[in-house]
């Protein structure tokens, strides 16, 4: 595992975002330090996934910066940058007409890889993300959403990117699967100690995966938190996260479990 | 059954004018594939260019096919050869379909599949050749389709400015008062329409994305 340096992977200084007359990001500032595991988390409409595509230049902000290793990300050929940082959202977005394989090794095919490389490099990706290597040769329709969203995470991470970009990655799973990849999850970021922007919107998804959760209520970022101090902070957006937390953890032990 | 007798015995004059025929319809259909996939493209991208385009060629839809061979025939160059001027207007008849297919198509792709493709760096004709345009093949196809059945039906008129093709032996037979006449114009129509939809309809099958 890497050490987490000082200077910040991403960040965003007095980033605002509109669209038409609404104000989606309201003068956003945030540093996401190598090798952490930074979970936004918040309802949704709170920003969480616009500022993730800030990041990526899916969305250009009205106002302020993003910097990327440093480096102005409306300076970066956007093409490049794109390709430097996986992507995972909720919906996967496979390439329904791709086999598993193809789907993984696009990016180092456009990338100009040679074919043997690109071919072990996709078999290393289904052995990293649990995936049998008979799963190659199908198509996404033919998997179960498990093995999808495992797909989308090892096409992310197929060329490599320091950085990972995932909006509710797991949301649409069952909740044993969700567990199951969650812990995978969390165990394969030990091993890769990428620089990882995680939205979702379930406190326990956010407590189990983040080295900091940035929680956002309505286009502001109210605090970022190590899950911690998240539990006992007396901010009262987080208060009202923890509270609503707890009060469905307690209706389900009084039925009985714990 | 003499209308099989009559064929039979003209077999060298229907060849030719089913050949003019395939002539006809196929290079309309070529031209306007390569004209009305493009514009389908870009009114699928740029949506402020879709009701113009689209607007423009059902109008040409509108306009009865004699009447646009007939506005057609003054016309420089164009007017100096039946054929020319027939493949223009067939080509004309035949962008609609194909326009609005591809413009369906592209729009029906995922947006989630445009935009996880968007997100992980791929170029726009990137996007276009590796995505769009394989997911749209299909509905673009089943546009085609429908562009050559249209055409071999409507290429019959193009004899009555005689630009030739089966048509010849309708209008003749028409003239003549004589069944067997157009019956050995229309069955052969009828028959190459058949086939095309039956071709493109394999194909369309063949290409459908998984």
């Amino acid at each position: 595992m890497q050490a987490c340096s000082t200077s910040p992977t991403i960040e965003f200084r007095g980033v605002s975002f509109r669209v038409g007359e609404t104000q989606i990001l309201h003068d956003f500032s945030l540093a996401v330090k190598r090798g952490e595991l930074l979970v936004l988390l918040g309802r949704s409409g709170s920003g969480k996934t616009s500022t993730l595509k800030l990041i990526n230049r899916l969305l250009e902000p009205t106002a302020g910066h993003i910097f990327v290793n440093g480096v102005r990300n409306s300076d970066a050929d956007v093409i490049r940058l794109r390709r430097s940082i996986g992507y995972v959202i909720q919906e996967i977005g496979l390439f329904p007409h791709f086999t598993v394989a193809r789907n993984i090794g696009l990016v180092p095919k456009i990338e100009g890889w040679a074919e043997p490389r690109i071919r072990a490099r996709v078999a290393e990706l289904l052995q990293l993300t649990g995936l049998d290597p008979s799963l190659a040769t199908r198509y996404p329709h033919q998997l179960s959403g498990g093995q999808r969203q495992r797909v989308g995470v090892a096409r992310a991470l197929a060329a490599d990117p320091e950085i990972l970009l995932m909006d509710e990655p797991f949301g649409a799973l069952d909740p044993l699967t969700r567990d199951e990849l969650q812990r995978e999850f969390l165990s394969l970021q030990r091993r890769l100690g990428k620089t990882v922007v995680f939205v979702t919107h379930d406190l326990h998804e956010a407590m189990r995966l983040a080295t900091r959760i940035g929680l956002m209520e309505a286009g502001k970022l109210v605090v970022v938190l190590t899950p911690q101090e998240f539990l006992q902070s007396t901010d009262p957006w987080a208060e009202a996260y923890v509270r609503a937390f707890k009060d469905q953890f307690d209706s389900n032990s009084t039925e009985g479990k714990s | 059954m003499n209308f099989l007798r009559f064929i039979l015995q003209n077999h060298s004059q229907v060849l030719e004018l089913t050949a003019e025929h395939l002539w006809l319809v196929g290079l309309s259909t070529l031209l306007a594939t390569m004209i009305g996939i493009p514009l389908g493209i870009l009114i699928a991208h740029r949506r402020s260019f879709n009701k113009p385009v689209l607007a423009g060629a059902n109008i040409i839809q509108t306009i009865p096919s004699l009447a646009l061979f007939g506005f057609l025939l003054p016309v420089p160059w164009l007017g100096d050869r039946a054929d020319r001027l027939s493949i223009l207007a067939l080509t004309l008849y035949a962008l609609l379909p194909i326009i609005r297919n591809t413009d369906t198509g592209i729009r029906g792709v995922d947006p989630a599949v445009i935009e996880a493709g968007r997100g992980m760096g791929l170029s726009e004709s990137q996007l276009l050749f590796q995505v769009e345009l394989p997911l749209a093949i299909s509905v673009i196809l089943s546009g085609v389709r429908t562009a050559v059945v249209i055409s071999v039906g409507l290429a019959t008129i193009a004899a009555a400015i005689g630009a030739g093709g089966l048509g010849e032996f309708i209008f003749r037979g028409l003239a003549m008062v004589d069944n067997r006449v157009i019956l050995a114009g229309a069955i052969p129509a009828a028959i190459l329409a058949l086939l095309a939809d039956v071709g493109v309809g394999w194909l369309e099958n063949r290409l459908r994305p998984r």
